[in-house]
């Protein structure tokens, strides 16, 4: 329809004859914004934005992600570098029996599986270099599969919210409930597998607090876990799992079980154990004293303890940074590869010689 | 019946045609002997009470095209919706998630699919309810009904019952099968357009029993009573069987009682008919077959990427499976913290093949992710959406009948953006049926100034190739400035134009008596009747075809108006020039030697007023030359060469002959007419013809008439394009070969200078013992022969045009011969086929379509051209002519040929590449998405966990990635609609299928792989063990599934916004409103969540947005997954570009404002070879001129004195 032309024709839809456009009559005054619009639309005549990828667009688009990435891949490596990381393996080094063979096995599950024997540990650590504090205590298990389906799907969010849902066990299978069908509370796998490998750290006899405060997600204490909730029932029953709670204090406060809570994505992972508020100079030599509860001796499993100082990209990343770098310098990379092929063979934006027909012609 | 009146008074049968005086043999062999099965249906006429109980109760006139009713919709509509595998295969995975299998909550695998195949349903019983609504126009049409008492009434169609006396009137369609009882005219005759069934446009003659013959007045119905019996309802149009008892006797009935429903009544004031089939039993009824359910060639494609898609969801479920069924045997039993075995063996790693079992059931549904659930109801929205814009393109709106273009079926947009070939009906498609009087040879002498089309646009062609220079030749001025001056003449059927011959200034020509003589042909030499119109007083023709409609019309504009016909007088009001009275003169006509097709030629033997017997005669230029005599040829050499210059202008030509009776000569003659005539055996045809053939010898040549088919409005413009676009053109048609010749010229299909392969079946062959075979020979043997000519052809420029009739094409569409004839056609520049049925219509489209595995468009207005319709890939039915049988078949319906153009070169193209686009992305965004599911497993133990919240995943394909990807089926433009028509060669992106062959489908899918392996292993490794904030703490399961899925919505978005080149505020809205609507739900969804005990709680606020590293790697992933893509499309563009590249380049940079004529230039060379329509025709031309010109020259330069005749 031409610009100039004052009739509109205007589509209804009637029941008797289906889609009709009917003609309006009307000068350009009267049009209404809307209805243009409206015709814009039907005629696939809206404004519209075409970009095209032109060379010198291409060129400065891979250029600026370059010169953006490149520094944000500096600034985490940097970051990263500025971390301080301590990494303990004391799974092989805390039991008796060291062997590959059954034997040995038997009697590191015996050994760990026992209540009774004393699962002291000692572990002298050297500090590389200074640690600002906060300094975090992390415990980092390997080959643990928290992100099993049986594992993730085994609790019960309603029953760890408010007491009145103690019943609401059916998702916790297997461990919903003791033998007379009371409830367990918490219940599920992952509640009743909780660790419960505890650390005492010292220095030169000095012992350093370690704070097991704020650990948890606060809306983990404040909303999913209720502050009037306590544990019922809870490893009262053979098979015990991991580690007991206490039973006087409410859920919301037991900030251990709040972070195993937290399903982690991969096998490997590590979890907040608590902080240290004290800074720890170069090669000062600490010692950790373990209790080695956990039993992670069944399966192939690392422990380990780590301390580490944090920054705003979090732990010691390295990855991010490189990654960043590396895709900044592919982009960089692109621009010059892209800038030197249209240096030797250049194509005119626009040029109609490159019209396939013309292309056809050429070669006849 | 007003008008009517003078007429009826004639008995036709006398007047017309030696037919009519045929005996009527039927009434000789006594009633039909009908008994047994087939023949069970009784008819009491005038009561059809009686046919209210069974086994009388036949059914009603009610009819119904729905697919459903009220009842049947639901489980119907749900049975077709489950017909999809990839629908069926979500159902299954609906109805497992409701056990413990299920890797999901039920309701994120039952929402989606309730919601997509909601959808669907929805948009069925839409399209129903439009049937619905076409059917009860139908049905609801009223007829005059004998209501009892010789009263007749009203009443809709519906209600109708077998039995009921109707009453139609002129021009009117019979709601049910009729048999015929009485009509306006004495002798109970009456005509019939029978076009709708057809297609035919001569007017069928049905005649009633004589013995019904004085049921002619309502009031005589008031007692009338009969019994039919007769054959049970069959789909057969040419053949009836039954008996009608009258007044205890018994006659037989034929097909010509018999008027069918949907043909029309004409030329008859009225009849009175006896309804004997009624709503689907009605032979058209019958005849119509369940319109096929067509899909589209893109959507073929489809499936086999779905299965593709499916096997890779079966061998991913499989390794999972083994992967699972390792690790819960040899692992699981260690692993305490789980509690192994389980009760429910869904983990049990002592019988780890049944707990295998149950995972792979659960794996196919976790990965299930990789078939996109919204592709089929997402594809539907686009297209409707998209025929919602053909629908509404005012350009192919027709202001005239006020009929917009209507998508029919919605699903096969795309297809129409690679059509191949198209099959063309020729009238009411090509031409409207009407013919204009445009030019005449008289004694020798050529008369009329007035240009025809195809010479008008050659006129012009020819100025600017000579002022331009023979390669810029600017051909979009010719083609469509012919429009412009569109010259609407003034009297429908004349647009003859020269002052000599008008206003009686013929009288001062030289021959004027060979004027005189020429007009009085004109205007004697017919079979029309004139009508009065009392309102103007003017008289209009009802002529058998419309040439000789526009004769009449010519004879009236030069002074000789017939006006008055008798059963045995012509009567001519001749006025010899403007200022003179008229006088009145009567012709007595003494014979009529009617017009067939075998005899090409029609006579009338005249006494004048003077006592001369004349003979009048009319024909094919090549019959009535080998008739002349001696001293006839006078004229012969100028009127062969006018009518050649005729032939090539695209007119249809006849020639004039006359001859002088001697009185005596005369009557031995009619005496051996007369015998002839009513002898009775088989040899009666052969005996008249010969007879016939004896008069109509030694003529006198008196001229020639040029006769323009009207072409419909843009039809060689829009033939021109489509050609110019690649598309093949065929034309099918009903009509005669010469007719068919005429229209393939003035529409540009043939031009002279084209090499005509004309196939015809000989009789010759007849004498051998198997006629059949020795024809079949013949044929096979022509065919070969016109191979082997197309082939030996050296000259590029040669053009080839096959032309072969319906009865040659019988043996050519059988199975031995149909490659050989379909290699030969495909060959051929054009192919018309004349003479063929619907049937054969439909058969050649089978072979067009199953023989070269294109894509065939078949275009039509009429019921013959149905089987057509439904048989191509796509119909398209012409809408505004009367008659909706073709429409209702057809998948598209416009109201002109010529919107065609704009249908396939614009709509087609950009639906196709829009679907194509739009699937290729989709298939991306979900194997993007599907295949970090299946990564995770490997991480997750095999065990069917998945990283992600079950209600991203629900939200995933329906809500946060669906409407960018329909914004991009629906607006998407690679170049403006004016672009699209300038440069047809673009529309070649279709058929050749660049955008959706399997490299591309291919490359998406790679694409989407290292999208998925980018997204899962860079989050992973950033996010695994490590603390992610200042904090310290570490992300869990849902932190790092929810960085992940952030990357996931970021770059599918980003990928649709660098696949996109055209942005509106709609664009702009969907696919930034979907990274943005993730987000707020995200918020939204962690305030709720706490009641929807998941672990997403506070995910947003609390645990991700303070942390820098979840920003900045989602900016890392979601550029480190587009880069690859960006670079592709960029280094393609730059080193290998596409015509729609340079063209948006172009138009980018506003060259084609700044360079005119480049543009131009451009505009004129983007196409594809052709060797069809305006612009080859005129390149033909130059190229005839131009070797002409060269000859001349060189023939000059060697100074000798051969002419060159042209």
């Amino acid at each position: 329809m031409k610009e100039d032309d004052p009739t509109v024709l205007k589509a209804e839809y009637s029941p008797s004859d289906g889609w009709r456009l009917t003609k309006i009559e009307s000068s350009p005054e009267e049009l209404t914004r809307v209805d243009e619009a409206e015709e814009k639309f039907t005629q696939q005549e809206l404004p519209a934005c075409k970009p095209i990828l032109t060379p010198g667009l291409v060129i400065t688009t891979l250029i600026s992600i370059g010169i953006i990435f490149v520094p944000i891949g500096l600034g985490s490596l940097s970051a990263s570098e500025h971390v301080v990381e301590i990494v303990d393996r004391y799974d092989d080094a805390c039991i008796p029996s060291n062997g590959d063979d059954e034997a040995a096995k038997r009697e590191r599950l015996s050994f760990i599986q026992n209540a009774k024997t004393n699962k002291t540990c000692i572990r002298n650590l050297v500090v590389p270099k200074k640690m600002k504090h906060p300094i975090h205590v992390y415990y980092q298990l390997d080959n643990f599969y928290q992100n099993h389906r049986r594992y993730v799907k085994s609790r019960s969010d309603r029953q760890y919210r408010s007491p009145g849902s103690e019943g609401d066990t059916k998702t916790c299978a297997p461990e919903s409930e003791v033998d007379d069908h009371r409830p367990i509370v918490p219940c599920g796998l992952i509640a009743w597998s909780l660790f419960n490998d505890t650390y005492g750290i010292s220095t030169k006899d000095n012992p350093i607090l370690i704070n097991k405060k704020d650990i948890a997600w606060p809306s983990d204490k404040n909303s999913k876990f209720g502050s009037n909730v306590y544990p019922k029932n809870f490893q009262k029953q053979d098979p015990v799992g991991g580690g007991k709670l206490n039973e006087s204090l409410p859920l919301s406060e037991q900030e251990d079980l709040l972070v195993w809570m937290r399903t982690a994505a991969l096998p490997n992972f590590r979890k907040l154990y608590g902080r240290i508020e004290t800074d720890l100079e170069a090669d000062e030599k600490i010692t950790v004293v373990i209790q080695n509860n956990y039993n992670t001796y069944s399966f192939d499993s690392k422990k380990q303890l780590v301390l580490s100082t944090t920054t705003w990209i979090g732990g010691k990343n390295d990855f991010l940074g490189k990654a960043y770098i590396s895709v900044g310098g592919t982009c960089l990379f692109l621009a010059i590869a892209f800038i030197l092929t249209y240096v030797i063979k250049p194509r005119p934006l626009g040029d109609p010689a490159y019209l396939s027909w013309n292309l056809n012609s050429a070669t006849r | 019946m007003a008008g009517g009146g003078i007429r009826a008074k004639i008995r036709r049968s006398s007047l017309y045609t030696f037919s009519c005086y045929r005996p009527r043999t039927s009434e000789e062999e006594g009633p039909h002997d009908i008994q047994g099965p087939g023949y069970s249906r009784m008819v009491y006429c005038n009561q059809p009470h009686l046919h209210e109980q069974k086994p009388l109760k036949y059914r009603t006139n009610y009819i119904s095209t729905t697919k459903y009713n009220i009842l049947t919709f639901l489980p119907k509509a749900i049975f077709e919706q489950f017909r999809r595998v990839a629908n069926l295969y979500f159902l299954l995975a609906a109805i497992l998630s409701l056990t413990d299998v299920s890797p999901f909550s039920s309701v994120s695998m039952i929402a989606p699919l309730a919601f997509v195949v909601g959808l669907s349903m929805a948009k069925e019983a839409l399209e129903d309810w439009r049937r619905f609504i076409q059917d009860m126009k139908v049905n609801l049409r009223k007829a005059s009904v004998h209501k009892g008492d010789g009263v007749f009434g009203n009443r809709p169609w519906m209600k109708i019952r077998v039995g009921d006396v109707v009453k139609v009137e002129k021009d009117q369609f019979f709601p049910a099968d009729l048999l015929l009882l009485s009509s306006s005219y004495e002798d109970g005759i009456c005509y019939v357009e029978t076009m709708n069934l057809d297609g035919e446009t001569n007017l069928k003659v049905k005649r009633a029993l004589e013995v019904t013959l004085p049921l002619d007045d309502d009031a005589t119905f008031k007692d009338f009573n009969a019994t039919i019996r007769c054959e049970d309802p069959n789909p057969s149009l040419y053949t009836f069987v039954g008996n009608l008892e009258y007044d205890r006797i018994v006659y037989p009935l034929d097909p010509s009682q018999i008027l069918l429903r949907d043909s029309k009544l004409r030329n008859t004031a009225y009849v009175y008919g006896v309804v004997i089939f009624t709503g689907h039993d009605s032979k058209v009824m019958q005849n119509s077959t369940k319109s096929p359910s067509k899909r589209s060639r893109i959507e073929k494609q489809m499936d086999k990427i779905i299965y593709i898609l499916f096997s890779l969801l079966v061998f991913i479920s499989f390794i999972s499976s083994i992967g699972f069924i390792v690790k819960t045997k040899n692992d699981m039993p260690n692993w305490w913290y789980l509690r192994p075995p389980d009760k429910n063996n869904l983990f049990n790693p002592n019988k780890p093949l049944v707990s295998g079992f149950y995972h792979l059931i659960t794996a196919l549904m976790l990965y299930g992710y990789l078939i996109p659930i919204s592709l089929y109801v997402s594809i539907e929205v686009v297209k409707v959406l998209q025929a919602l814009f053909i629908n509404r393109d005012i350009h192919m709106y027709d202001e005239e009948t006020g009929t917009p273009a209507v998508a029919r079926t919605s699903n096969l947009n795309e297809e129409l953006g690679q059509v191949d070939t198209i099959l063309s009906d020729k009238t009411g498609t090509l031409t409207c049926n009407q013919m204009d009087f445009l030019k005449c040879s008289i004694a020798g002498a050529a008369y009329g100034t007035h240009a025809s089309d195809v010479e008008l646009a050659a006129a012009k062609q020819m100025e600017s190739g000579n002022a331009f220079g023979q390669s810029e030749i600017e051909l979009e001025t010719v083609v469509t400035s012919t429009d412009e001056n569109e010259r609407k003449p003034a009297i429908k059927g004349f647009s003859f134009e020269d002052s000599r011959l008008m206003n009686g200034n013929w009288c001062k020509e030289p021959n004027a008596d060979v004027i005189l003589l020429f007009f009085r042909i004109l205007s004697i030499c017919h079979t029309a009747i004139p009508e009065l119109n009392e309102e103007t007083g003017d008289l209009t023709y009802e002529a058998e075809s419309p040439d000789e409609g526009s004769f009449l019309v010519a004879a009236k504009e030069f002074g000789f108006e017939f006006c008055k016909r008798t059963q045995s007088t012509v009567v001519v009001r001749e006025r010899y020039s403007s200022f003179q009275e008229p006088i009145e003169r009567e012709y007595k006509v003494l014979n009529l030697l009617d017009f067939t097709s075998k005899r090409k030629r029609m006579s009338v033997i005249v006494r004048d007023e003077t006592g001369q017997i004349l003979l009048l005669c009319k024909g094919a230029d090549s019959i009535i030359f080998d008739r002349l005599s001696k001293n006839g040829k006078a004229y012969e050499e100028a009127t062969t060469k006018h009518l050649n210059e005729y032939g090539e202008a695209g007119l249809r030509t006849l020639a004039l002959a006359y001859k002088n009776l001697e009185e005596a000569k005369y009557s031995a003659w009619n005496e051996e007419f007369f015998k002839a005539k009513t002898s009775i055996g088989g040899d009666r045809d052969v005996m008249l013809e010969r007879v016939s053939d004896m008069m109509e010898r030694d003529l006198t040549l008196v001229g020639a008439t040029a006769v323009e088919d009207k072409l419909q409005k843009g039809v060689p413009q829009c033939i021109d394009k489509l050609a110019q676009a690649g598309l093949k053109l065929w034309v099918l048609t009903g009509d005669k070969m010469e007719t068919a010749i005429n229209i393939g010229f003035s529409c540009s299909l043939l031009r002279p200078g084209m090499k005509q392969i004309c196939i015809t079946a000989t009789n010759e062959a007849t004498l051998s013992q198997d006629p059949e075979k020795s024809v079949k020979e013949n044929i096979l043997m022509q065919i070969t022969n016109g191979s082997q000519m197309v082939k030996l052809e050296k000259d590029p420029h040669a053009a080839f045009a096959l032309i072969i009739d319906g009865k040659t094409l019988t043996y050519a569409l059988e199975d031995d011969m149909k490659h050989q004839f379909l290699n030969l056609a495909v060959d051929c520049a054009s192919v018309i086929c004349c003479r063929v049925s619907p049937k054969q219509k439909a058969l050649v489209t089978r072979l067009v379509k199953e023989g070269t595995g294109k894509t065939t468009l078949a275009i039509g207005d009429g019921a013959n051209d149905v089987g057509m319709i439904q048989e191509a890939d796509i119909g398209v039915g012409i809408s505004g002519c009367e008659g909706m049988q073709a429409v209702m078949a057809s998948d598209f319906a416009i109201a002109q040929f010529q919107y065609l153009e704009r249908l396939l070169v614009v709509h087609g193209h950009w639906c196709y590449k829009r679907i194509a686009q739009m699937i290729c992305y989709f298939f991306y965004k979900n194997i993007a998405f599907g295949l970090t599911i299946f990564y995770f497993e490997a991480f997750a133990a095999f065990s069917g966990q998945s990283v992600y919240v079950d209600w991203y995943m629900l939200l995933f394909n329906v809500v946060l990635t669906s409407l960018p990807v329909i914004s991009l089926g629906v607006f998407e433009q690679d170049v403006d609609s004016e672009v699209c028509l300038q440069f047809p060669a673009l529309y070649q992106q279709g058929p050749k299928n660049l955008f959706f062959d399997w490299y591309r489908i291919f490359g998406w899918m790679g694409n989407g792989l290292y999208t998925s392996l980018i997204i899962f292993f860079l989050n992973i490794i950033i996010f695994y063990d490590q603390a992610f904030r200042a904090g310290g703490q570490t992300a869990d399961m849902t932190a790092v599934g929810t960085a992940m899925f952030t990357c996931i919505i970021w770059a599918v978005n980003c990928q649709i916004a660098l696949t996109m080149s055209h942005f509106t505020w709609i664009q702009h809205l969907f696919v930034w409103g979907s990274v943005t609507t993730w987000y707020v739900f995200l918020a939204f969804y962690g305030e709720l969540s706490s009641a929807l005990d998941e672990n997403a709680f506070r995910i947003l606020t609390e645990v991700l947005a303070p942390a820098p590293i979840y920003w900045i790697t989602t900016l890392l992933v979601t550029i480190a997954c587009n880069l690859p893509y960006l670079a592709h499309i960029s280094f393609q563009r730059s080193f290998n570009p596409m015509d729609h590249h340079i063209i948006q380049e172009i138009k980018y940079y506003r060259k084609d404002i700044a360079d005119r004529h480049m543009w131009k230039r451009e505009r004129s060379k983007a196409r594809q070879e052709t060797k069809i329509g305006f612009t080859a025709r005129v390149d033909a031309k130059i190229r005839l001129l131009k070797g002409r010109l060269q000859k001349k020259y060189s023939t000059m330069s060697a100074s000798t004195v051969i002419q060159h005749q042209t």
